[in-house]
């Protein structure tokens, strides 16, 4: 699948710089070179890095939407209050939590059901559709379907606990142990074509000859899976983990569409403490140290994985 | 994807034809428990993927369901099977859909043809140049990946507020605009190309731009389909920017636009039901139409907005 993506063996590098006059063609190249980065290299500045500058400066000011510029410094104050104050370690929790509830099931039904699929010989598009349809859908759309799926008593999913024999079931979105478990559901059922494709696109890169030669020793095919494809996936099981678990971090659409962080607090993600402290709030110093934490948090989690890679490979190579 | 469907070959299979050829020298036990097994998987796949449609059916049918009936709930839904089209006829003729529209097509469209110049541009010069600083600049692509973007809402909330730009277009189709990803995909792409006529054109003396325009565009085309229709899905499906840098209801966004009607139509259940599914029909239209791109597409970028 990802096979017309993928590069062609690499060309042998040719120093295209010796075409020309040596120091001359080498700074023209330069100038050209600097030339195509620079429509580039303007967004990513001004977008994506001043963005990020600019953050770690407010925080350690009191900037408003109110007033124009940065506001009075106000040193650690917004941290000191961030990390002293309940909602921020509740919405954090929350955030985790989320996390917790959702990066198993989906990597591990993925897994499960991208292994399944690879192995059909027929109707691989259906499935392929079935599960992947959802991930390209707005939230807001996804919201307003399981809104209504999760309506206490007439919605879907209450009618069907009906049938169960339970005549008063507790409402998902609106009981707090329970509201976060429902936007986790909807999320599992949202994404999980996006990890389904990552193991689809890592599952046929596994050369066919592989299982061949396993079939022709008299492997089955459950002990097919458990000793080549588990194996040969770890690499592709690791980047999904990782994407899935930063992807579940940033979570704020669905909390936003589907409680707005109700009952109560019981459901607020940080992100949402973010932009409630900016927009509602208009405090946007006191966001900005929120979001350097989040950042933080989600940089932490790139930086074990690198160092549980590198500890890996270097184990491998001890061996 | 055909070539590697029967990944493993030579077992029976529910889906394979009588005509296949027979498994080699596989044990009759395994072949018949491979046969169990394969039966299982096809059974959990087809309970599993009834699961993964029934929402988005249930969503269908309410929509095409009296508001009357659907205010009632899930049983009266079930009970009642006659097709109405009213729901559609409203937001039609309405004109907040439109509006949705023409915002997400305007912003959606600009940003792919923006981000996808800028950034096959500088992936071409990554790939095929030799300059001062290359490291560095490949360095900076490897550090943006990292950054999650959605995290910078409020600095970038105050950057577009002080640029002016706050309730325009621009404040959604730039920040955008630089799609690491795409960089970082466009480069391994355009490494895995073959240097022959570049060469050729370089000894003639054409300039680097018409090695990008009429060398290596032409060849990318495959990627930058599969990129344009990602970010095209990306964009449109952004919630977070546009919401809050678009205060304007008539700029709003499909997904803005949705995110307001459950507010605002009340207990109208099959006309919300009807909005999501206008909203997200150009998206499932686009998807049926170019499903290998967009596959490929996110499997080969292998991370999302």
């Amino acid at each position: 699948m990802s096979a017309a993506l993928a590069a062609p063996a690499p060309a042998a590098a040719i120093d295209p710089s010796t075409k020309t006059t040596p120091a001359r063609g080498a700074r023209r190249m330069t100038r050209t070179a600097w030339g195509f980065l620079g429509p580039f290299a303007v967004f990513y500045v001004l977008f994506l890095i001043w963005p990020v500058i600019y953050m770690f400066i407010s925080s350690l000011f009191n900037t408003t939407l109110v007033h124009q510029g940065l506001g009075s410094f106000a040193a650690l104050a917004n941290y000191r209050e961030m990390l002293g104050k309940n909602e921020f370690w509740v919405s954090m929790w929350n955030t985790i939590y989320f996390t917790l509830l959702t990066v198993p099931p989906l990597v591990f039904i993925a897994f499960v059901l991208a292994v399944l699929a690879n192995r059909v010989q027929r109707g691989q598009w259906f499935f392929r559709l079935a599960f992947f349809l959802p991930f390209i859908l707005p939230s807001a759309a996804i919201a307003l379907i399981w809104n209504y799926i999760f309506t206490p008593a007439t919605g879907l999913w209450p009618t069907i606990q009906g049938w169960f024999g339970d005549t008063n079931p507790q409402s998902v979105l609106g009981t707090p142990d329970l509201a976060m478990v429902g936007i986790a559901l909807t999320t599992v059922w949202w994404t999980i074509g996006f990890n389904f494709v990552l193991f689809l696109a890592g599952l046929q890169e596994i050369p066919r000859e592989i299982y061949e030669a396993a079939a022709v020793d008299g492997a089955s095919a459950w002990q097919q899976i458990k000793s080549i494809t588990v194996p040969l996936l770890g690499p592709t099981t690791g980047l999904v983990v990782l994407l899935q678990i930063i992807a579940s971090l940033k979570i704020f659409d669905q909390v936003y569409l589907m409680t707005g962080g109700g009952p109560g607090i019981s459901t607020e993600v940080v992100l949402q403490l973010v932009t409630n402290t900016a927009f509602t709030d208009y405090r946007v110093g006191a966001a900005s140290a929120a979001s350097v934490l989040l950042f933080i948090v989600i940089l932490l989690v790139t930086l074990v994985r690198e160092i549980i890679e590198r500890a890996s490979a270097k184990s491998k190579r001890e061996n | 994807m055909s070539a590697t469907t029967n990944s493993s070959s030579g077992r029976g299979g529910v889906g394979i034809s009588a005509t296949a050829p027979p498994p080699r020298r596989v044990t009759t036990t395994i072949r018949s428990s491979n046969r169990i097994f394969d039966g299982v998987s096809w059974v959990v796949l087809v309970v599993a993927a009834i699961a993964w449609l029934l929402p988005s059916l249930w969503a269908l049918k309410t929509s095409f369901t009296s508001n009357g009936t659907s205010a009632v709930g899930a049983q009266a839904i079930l009970n009642d099977w006659a097709l109405t089209f009213d729901s559609y006829l409203t937001l039609i003729k309405g004109g907040d859909l439109w509006n949705w529209y023409l915002a997400s097509a305007v912003t959606g469209v600009l940003t792919v043809v923006i981000s996808m110049f800028v950034c096959s541009l500088a992936a071409f010069a990554l790939s095929r140049m030799n300059f001062r600083g290359k490291k560095w600049a490949m360095g900076a692509i490897l550090v943006g990946i990292m950054i999650p973007s959605q995290v910078l809402i409020v600095p970038l909330f105050a950057e577009l507020n002080q640029m002016g730009m706050l309730g325009t277009y621009w404040a959604v189709i730039l920040p955008q605009v630089p799609q690491v990803i795409a960089v970082f995909v466009f480069k391994r792409f355009f490494d895995g190309l073959p240097r022959d006529y570049e060469e050729a054109a370089l000894i003639d003396g054409a300039s680097w731009w018409r090695i990008y325009t009429s060398v290596i565009l032409p060849m990318a085309r495959p990627v930058i389909a599969a990129m344009s229709i990602v970010t095209f899905v990306w964009v449109w499906n952004n919630l977070l920017l546009p919401l809050f840098v678009l205060s304007n209801p008539k700029l709003m966004t499909i997904p803005v636009g949705l995110a307001t009607v459950q507010g605002s139509f009340g207990q109208r259940v099959s006309d919300i039901q009807a909005s999501s599914i206008l909203g997200a029909l150009p998206l499932v239209v686009l998807f049926l139409i170019f499903q290998r791109q967009v596959i490929e597409g996110v499997a080969g970028s292998g991370i999302k907005g």
